[in-house]
């Protein structure tokens, strides 16, 4: 049963973890795999789980228990394992501050404002969405206007419908999940309009989202106004030149009462900051070495915070990991030694981890700036293998192994995805 | 674009070709999947690049299937609603008919993982299960 239980809080914790969504509770876990005795799982909602409870279709687990489960089931069954290894769990806590060695300062109704002290720190806030600010849409500000993750609370948790007549910016899968479950609920969705000449949600989204209910995907379209005194009562939306331009004149005016944004998610790192923890720019979260330590002793980092993943298994795996590493620091193990760097090149935005070894087995991750079949990963001029694709919306992801570095004393590595013919050696 | 579809109850019949294409949801590569059907049967499927494609093109001309995921009503728990799901894929043409009927019930908390909430739904010969345990809710 997901269920909160009062605590009262050790003041010799290993490992405290911040966020007890998936990321969380597989930290979590990995500490106490990895040996940590005092773990304790923090999230600030009533339940644990994070966004999951919330994602109540199909799609989940593939990788990590091998069968499809449903967003809520997927949690469930993290925390059956969490009550199972009997790991402390604070629930309505919000973590205030923290610092490494010192552990973490937190706010609850059950422990009022508490220091709890911890060897080691996990991260694991997550992400939260873009909203309609960072996009900067003209028109006038009606109740109305909400991110396709908090209309997915709304109806999935809440059981309130967001509106009757429902237009969605941003064809990322929350929006093409949402179109879908309005429609399932009655409600009528005018389009999803995407600002890209291309989808960047998944196919299968697309087909069972929006080819099955009749929702019509509007490519290279944005929404140019908002309109409407105290409610939404309509939008334009209008065309985007190659150019990025938007053609008001040459766009439609459309009625609704409702607009979904779903345009991309932001790392949830203000905690990270306070830490002064090494940023990185390209993905908006912490730099991080091959252990998933941040650049602060003690500090280890793991899920959206680091870099928005697609799938929440490769979330847990990362998390685990993580985990892992900070339950073995806390108890007294080395981290290993990285000796590679490794630096986005050509159509590569950014690669998690930073650095990897020589002579270890890690598992990296990238994200493309521009979608390519049949292509070649480079790493530097020391490694390249084939991929069949590299999509912007879905993470690459590779193992490398110490053979592939062979002969490699060390340093940086440029990371390159390019046309397989550039990428062919002689 | 227009690319799923139940079959059409008005196939033409009597040897003439019906032409159907699907966008594969197999991979991002998302191929444009041809299915060429004579009665009803399919004799050639062209345009994938693997053979999860050619498999996916049948299913869909045949039997296309959808998980269906909703959330049905509930009294004195947690949340008022609770996510539910089909036990196995629903035919996609009962897709919305199953919502709505499951939209009509009410359920009491507490309910656990796994217990049915509609037992072969509307005669489809799938039951309908919850996907999480809902406590009751002690404030309420
Ligand atoms: S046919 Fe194969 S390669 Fe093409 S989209 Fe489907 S799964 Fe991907």
């Amino acid at each position: 049963m997901i269920s909160d239980r009062p605590q009262d809080l050790r003041t010799d914790y290993d490992v405290t973890v911040v966020g007890g969504g998936p990321a969380g509770m597989a930290a979590a876990l990995g500490a106490r795999a990895a040996g940590a005795e005092r773990v304790l799982l923090l999230d600030r909602d009533q339940e644990a789980g994070g966004i999951l409870n919330q994602c109540i279709h199909a799609g989940f687990g593939l990788h990590w228990f091998g069968e499809e489960l449903t967003g809520p089931e997927y949690a469930q069954r993290f925390f059956e394992n969490v009550l199972e290894e009997d790991l402390d769990v604070l629930l309505g806590a919000y973590v205030l501050d923290a610092a490494a060695g010192d552990g973490v300062r937190v706010a609850s109704p059950t422990v009022g404002l508490a220091t709890v002290p911890s060897r080691a720190i996990v991260l694991a806030m997550g992400a939260r969405e873009r909203t309609r600010a960072a996009v900067r849409i003209p028109g006038s500000r009606p109740e109305g206007v909400m991110t396709a993750g908090f209309a997915q609370k709304l109806v999935n948790q809440e059981g309130y419908l967001p509106g009757r007549r429902v237009a969605i910016l941003g064809s990322g899968d929350i929006g093409l999940i949402m179109a879908r479950r309005l429609k399932l609920e009655g409600v009528d969705v005018t389009g999803v309009y995407e600002l890209q000449p291309h989808a960047n949600g998944s196919n299968r989204n697309i087909v069972q989202c929006l080819d099955d209910f009749d929702v019509p995907l509007h490519l290279a379209t944005t929404i140019a106004e908002i309109r409407g005194r105290d409610r939404v009562e309509g939008i334009r939306v209008a065309p985007v030149g190659e150019d990025g331009r938007v053609d008001v004149a040459a766009g439609d005016d459309v009625a609704c009462d409702t607009v979904l944004t779903s345009i991309g998610l932001i790392p949830e790192n203000e905690l990270s900051r306070t830490l002064r923890l090494r940023m990185d720019p390209a993905t908006g979260g912490p730099v991080v070495g091959s252990a998933m330590e941040t650049s602060r002793d003690g500090v280890f980092a793991c899920g959206n915070v680091v870099h928005v993943h697609d799938l929440v298994d490769h979330v847990s795996q990362e998390a685990d990991l993580a985990g892992r590493s900070a339950g073995a620091y806390a108890t007294g193990s080395l981290l290993p030694e990285d000796n590679v760097r490794l630096v986005p090149g050509a159509n590569v935005r950014a690669c998690v981890p930073h650095t990897i070894s020589t002579d270890r087995t890690h598992v990296v991750h990238l994200r493309v700036a521009r979608a390519m079949e049949a292509c070649t990963l480079r790493l530097g001029d020391v490694h390249e293998r084939p991929l069949r694709y590299a999509v912007p919306g879905e993470m690459t992801t590779v193992k490398v192994r110490p053979r592939a570095l062979e002969g490699f004393a060390g340093g940086t590595l440029r990371v390159d995805v390019v046309p397989r013919e550039e990428g062919v050696k002689a | 674009m227009s690319t799923a579809g139940s079959p059409p109850p008005d196939r033409p019949s009597g040897g003439e070709v019906e032409h159907r294409t699907y966008l594969c949801t197999g991979c991002p590569l998302g191929c444009r999947l041809e299915v060429d059907a004579v009665d009803g049967d399919v004799v050639e499927v062209r345009g994938f690049s693997c053979k999860r494609g050619d498999a996916y093109a049948r299913q869909e001309y045949t039997d296309p299937r959808r998980p269906l995921a909703t959330t049905v009503a509930v009294r004195g728990g947690r949340w008022p609603r609770l996510p539910v799901k089909s036990a196995e894929a629903l035919p996609k043409a009962l897709l919305s008919d199953v919502a709505a009927y499951l939209h009509t019930l009410h359920l009491d908390a507490p309910v656990k993982l796994g217990d049915v909430v509609a037992h072969d739904v509307l005669g489809s010969g799938i039951d309908v299960v919850a996907t999480r345990d809902l406590p009751a809710d002690l404030d309420a």
